[in-house]
């Protein structure tokens, strides 16, 4: 968790030291923008900048953002790409599914829908007549999910199988062999000392957040990938699946000191039961920043790095390729952080979550070891 | 703010695939999974008891060997002891019964010996005696036809007689 709370600090240093360079890119274009009567051949320059010209905002928030289109790259200016369909439900209306290849890349409208020309980074669905539509798009993030999923099943369904036909007595080998340490350190190290014995009944929860978490963090990473785990739609469904599980798991002692807690004045009472109910909910609330902002924040640094190099061009050649060979190890640097920081926040939101559940699940004893835990989250 | 506002969409998606995901994983996966790593590692674990089990009745059965055998050895040994022993005493015994035996046999024997020899005595020292009186009655009857001579003869006897 230390190196998390580390990352993230990191990531908003850097955000904010490259803050500057967003700003001086928007200040070139405009500057553009101002046609104001120059020599011929400085209009002329203006006019190439402006082809090239490279807004790093736009690139890194296009993709940390989610979208109707997946992006690969762009050919002469066309991008290319593919559309994913949209699905929407108008209350007026009913469904309808249909291809964002229609909207022409938010340029026009279809069937009375449009991409809200304000909402650049999500590429937001609004009906022209105003109603509320429901957008159950299969969006960039869904298909990764989709393709995470299918990845997942097939891993875990063939290591299972692996361990019915091979029986518990032979050694692991191939994936099963990868997974098994995996599969045990969940148990040991997160269910065991969070859930006491009642861990077997909640592996199989830690175990696919685990995976989940981190398949989609480590698809997140490969080039073109999507920013899954890094919105907070995604990980506020998983913090509340969390939560849910620990509101339900929550035994009599559980609620019996959230609300009545014993041995504590009567005048303290009314001061301590808020503060209790509060914390129950911030829980969740701290599991779905946590993983969001962690894993944002280094898809941005990656990204920031890399639009560097694109920067550097564009104030003149040598300064992007002298750049390119910094820009480059400091990314590659970030990457092998990144693959570390995949497998620690999906550990620490399994940890967090098995800790949460600990506590709702908790028997009478050891009251003080279980806010001496809770201070410490 | 468009970062930190939820969409509707992503959630449902997430939630639904999240929720497939489980309880596929759950039913299909972890459950075997989960069930074959504590079934080998109870295995493993009862094996390792087994066998520290044998090797401490092994142990155990090793000790109860040597006790055996030195029970036996000691026994053994008592036994030759104990045979010894009694080969001594019957020697011992045998010894002092021949002994006693032969005691008694040589105080028979001296016994006999001295009633012999006192028969014997008493035989010749009556056989003297007759002959004496005999050889006496002879001079007496010779030489006592005279007084003096008689006298003479009688003195001479006594005389021999004294100095035997």
């Amino acid at each position: 968790m230390r190196s998390g709370r580390l990352f993230s600090l990191l990531a908003l240093t850097f955000a904010l030291s490259s803050a500057p360079v967003f700003s001086y890119a928007q200040h070139e274009e405009n500057h553009e923008a101002a046609p104001v009567a120059v020599a011929e051949a400085a209009h002329e320059g203006h006019h190439e900048e402006k082809k090239e010209g490279f807004n790093a905002s736009e690139v890194i928030f296009g993709h940390i953002g989610d979208s109707h289109y997946w992006h690969f790259f762009d050919v002469n200016e066309h991008p290319v790409s593919l559309s994913l369909p949209v699905i929407i439900y108008h209350p007026e209306k009913g469904l309808e599914v249909f291809s964002s290849s229609k909207f022409h890349h938010g340029h026009e409208s279809y069937n009375g829908y449009k991409i809200d020309p304000n909402s650049k980074m999500k590429e937001k669905i609004i009906s022209e007549d105003g109603a509320k539509i429901i957008d159950l798009s299969i969006t960039k993030n869904v298909l990764s999910m989709i393709i995470s999923v299918v990845l997942l099943l097939t891993i875990m369904l063939n290591v299972a199988k692996k361990y019915k036909k091979n029986g518990a007595m032979v050694a692991p080998s191939g994936f099963q062999n990868a997974l098994e340490p995996v599969i045990t350190f969940v148990r040991d190290e997160v269910a065991k000392p969070n859930l006491g014995n009642k861990y077997m009944r909640f592996m199989p929860l830690l175990l696919t957040v685990f995976f989940f978490i981190w398949i989609n963090n480590l698809l997140g990473l490969l080039p073109g990938g999507a920013n899954f785990t890094g919105n907070i739609a995604v990980t506020a469904c998983l913090a509340i699946v969390s939560f849910l599980v620990m509101i339900f798991s929550g035994n009599k002692h559980f609620w019996g000191h959230l609300f009545n807690p014993p041995g504590v004045p009567l005048g303290v009472k009314f001061l301590l039961v808020p503060i209790e109910i509060i914390s129950l909910f911030i829980k969740p609330i701290a599991l779905m920043i946590r993983l969001f902002a962690n894993i944002l924040a280094g898809h941005i640094v990656i990204l920031s790095v890399i639009s560097m190099i694109f920067i550097f061009a564009g104030l003149s050649k040598v300064a992007g390729w002298g750049f390119a060979p910094v820009s480059m190890a400091f990314t590659i640097f970030m990457f092998f952080l990144e693959l570390l920081v995949a497998a620690i926040q999906a550990f620490i939101f399994t940890n967090l979550t098995a800790v949460f559940i600990g506590q709702a699940v908790e028997e009478g004893h050891g009251h003080d070891e279980h806010h001496a835990e809770a201070a410490h989250h | 703010m468009d970062l930190l506002t939820p969409e509707l969409g992503l959630f449902v998606w997430t939630l639904l695939a999240f929720l497939i995901v489980f309880f596929i994983l759950r039913k299909f996966a972890w459950k075997p999974i989960l069930n074959s790593l504590h079934e080998r590692e109870t295995g493993i674990a009862d094996s390792i008891a087994a066998a520290e089990r044998v090797k401490k009745e092994m142990s155990q059965m090793q000790a109860d060997n040597e006790k055996l055998m030195m029970e036996a050895r000691a026994q053994s040994a008592q036994m030759l002891k104990e045979a010894k022993e009694m080969k001594d005493s019957i020697i011992n015994k045998a010894k002092e019964e021949t002994k006693v035996v032969a005691d008694k046999m040589i105080a028979d024997a001296q016994m006999q010996i001295q009633q012999q020899k006192m028969a014997a005595l008493t035989e010749v020292k009556n056989e003297i005696g007759k002959l004496a009186v005999e050889v006496a009655e002879k001079v007496i009857r010779k030489q006592l036809a005279t007084a003096d001579s008689q006298n003479d003869y009688a003195q001479m006897l006594a005389e021999e007689i004294k100095m035997n």
